[in-house]
């Protein structure tokens, strides 16, 4: 089974020292996975954002962010639950999902950032 | 048109997983549908100090990786995938996902039940802002803080212990005066020095969605209508569940409050599909009982497959 540790291609790694480099100044949207060792559904959820990372590649970014491992940017955002799904655009935040979702559901929501 | 499946088990908590388990070793090639909450409640718990065979206890998501894996070795196929409907009068029974369709002879639900919320306006709001269903995912965020818990049975007593460990001051909001917690949670609780009680009172509002964070609660006493608001941080919904069956109505028979009604084990009203843990019990609600009526499950399945009437024999 895969682990939020074995990352998939097309994820990133965020961290509090990268994150202004990758996320905010991106020029394509990022969708930010925040999650922990020790958060079952953060677990389950990881397998669906690595298949949103591969289906949408070259279109959205997709990375996961440790919030144990990098406090700052978790509190910068106000993050109380995890797992916890921002997505950005230009630097801020334009969607946000906690919880568990649907890899439908959150198709929705990109397919929309996206624009048709 | 797909392939027509013996059995297809939607859920993958105990009571799914061991229906996959026990179908798969009957040689039925199950596939389990796994869901948004796959795993089921277990992935939402941290020791389990019941499960029969660890002394010690074992970590839920621990247990539930070895459910999973265990069904897998004997050959059931699990699919990352969330149900959207489901046919269960036509032969063959029709499952759809999002991206697939299935047909199968016979349909074992382990759909299981979800966290209720209290229905304020403001509780969705604030979700993942201090608002928590989930203390073991969210309370590590809540270190030295003041939070509460919702609720007066065993999970919010588990819960309030649990979140002790980070916060500074728990309290205990339960709208009646006596506690339906069993007695060892509830001295757990009450031994408990950082754990306060806020006994025959209701959580009216949450505050402050304005800011998108938790700064108070206003709570009423039921007995004398006072109305308190008190300053914290995190609020955790422990007020029971509610089950997952809103694919089944008008096609199954439910009770009043939404649960499969299952008879002569897990049979449902319709010949073939059959019901197993939270989906169809809300008196006993234990992982040990979800799995043993999985069990049930499939071998009330694999029967019905060997005495399959001849007019729904499907090729």
């Amino acid at each position: 089974m895969a682990t939020e540790n074995a990352q998939a291609l097309n994820v990133q790694t965020f961290t509090d020292n990268n994150f202004d480099e990758t996320v905010l100044k991106s020029g394509a949207p990022v969708l930010v996975d925040f999650w922990a060792e020790w958060c079952g559904p953060c677990k389950r959820l990881g397998p669906t954002v690595d298949a949103l990372a591969n289906e949408y590649a070259g279109k959205i970014t997709v990375g996961k962010l440790n919030v144990d491992e990098n406090p700052t940017v978790s509190f910068k955002y106000n993050v109380r639950g995890i797992p916890t799904l921002l997505l950005f655009k230009g630097g801020q935040i334009v969607e946000s999902v906690v919880g568990l979702a649907s890899k439908e559901d959150l198709k929705a929501l990109f397919d929309k950032h996206l624009g048709a | 048109m797909p392939d027509t499946r013996n059995v297809i088990i939607i859920g993958s908590g105990p009571a799914g997983l061991t229906a996959a388990l026990y179908s798969a070793r009957a040689n039925l090639q199950p596939l389990v549908i796994e869901g948004v909450e796959a795993g089921g409640q277990l992935m939402l718990t941290t020791m389990v100090e019941n499960w029969p065979g660890h002394r010690d206890g074992i970590m839920g998501p621990d247990l539930m990786t070895e459910m999973r894996a265990q069904a897998q070795k004997f050959g059931a196929e699990i699919i990352n995938g969330n149900v959207t409907n489901v046919d269960a009068g036509s032969s063959p029974i029709v499952v759809k996902t999002s991206d697939a369709e299935y047909h199968t002879k016979s349909l074992i639900i382990a759909t299981g039940a979800s966290a209720k919320l209290l229905g304020l306006p403001s509780e969705r709001k604030l979700m993942g802002h201090g608002v928590s269903t989930c203390a073991t995912c969210d309370g590590y965020f809540f270190r030295g803080h003041e939070i509460a818990v919702v609720g007066g049975g065993d999970t919010a007593m588990e819960e309030a212990v649990f979140l002790t460990k980070f916060a500074s001051k728990v309290t205990i909001v339960h709208r009646r005066e006596t506690l339906r917690a069993s007695k060892i949670m509830q001295d757990k609780a009450r031994a408990n020095a950082k754990i306060a009680w806020l006994l025959d009172s209701e959580i009216e509002e949450i505050k402050d969605t304005g800011k998108g964070e938790v700064t108070s609660m206003r709570v009423r006493n039921n007995k004398t209508g006072a109305k308190t608001d008190v300053p914290l941080t995190g609020v955790f919904v422990a007020i029971g569940h509610t089950p997952n069956t809103a694919l089944f109505r008008g096609q199954l028979e439910l009770d009043a409050n939404g649960y499969i009604i299952t008879h002569d084990g897990s049979k449902t009203n319709v010949a073939g599909v059959f019901a197993c843990g939270d989906v169809q019990d809300h008196v006993y609600r234990q992982a040990i009982t979800a799995a043993g009526s999985g069990c049930m499950a499939a071998l009330d399945a694999e029967r019905y497959l060997e005495h399959i009437p001849e007019h729904l024999q499907t090729v």
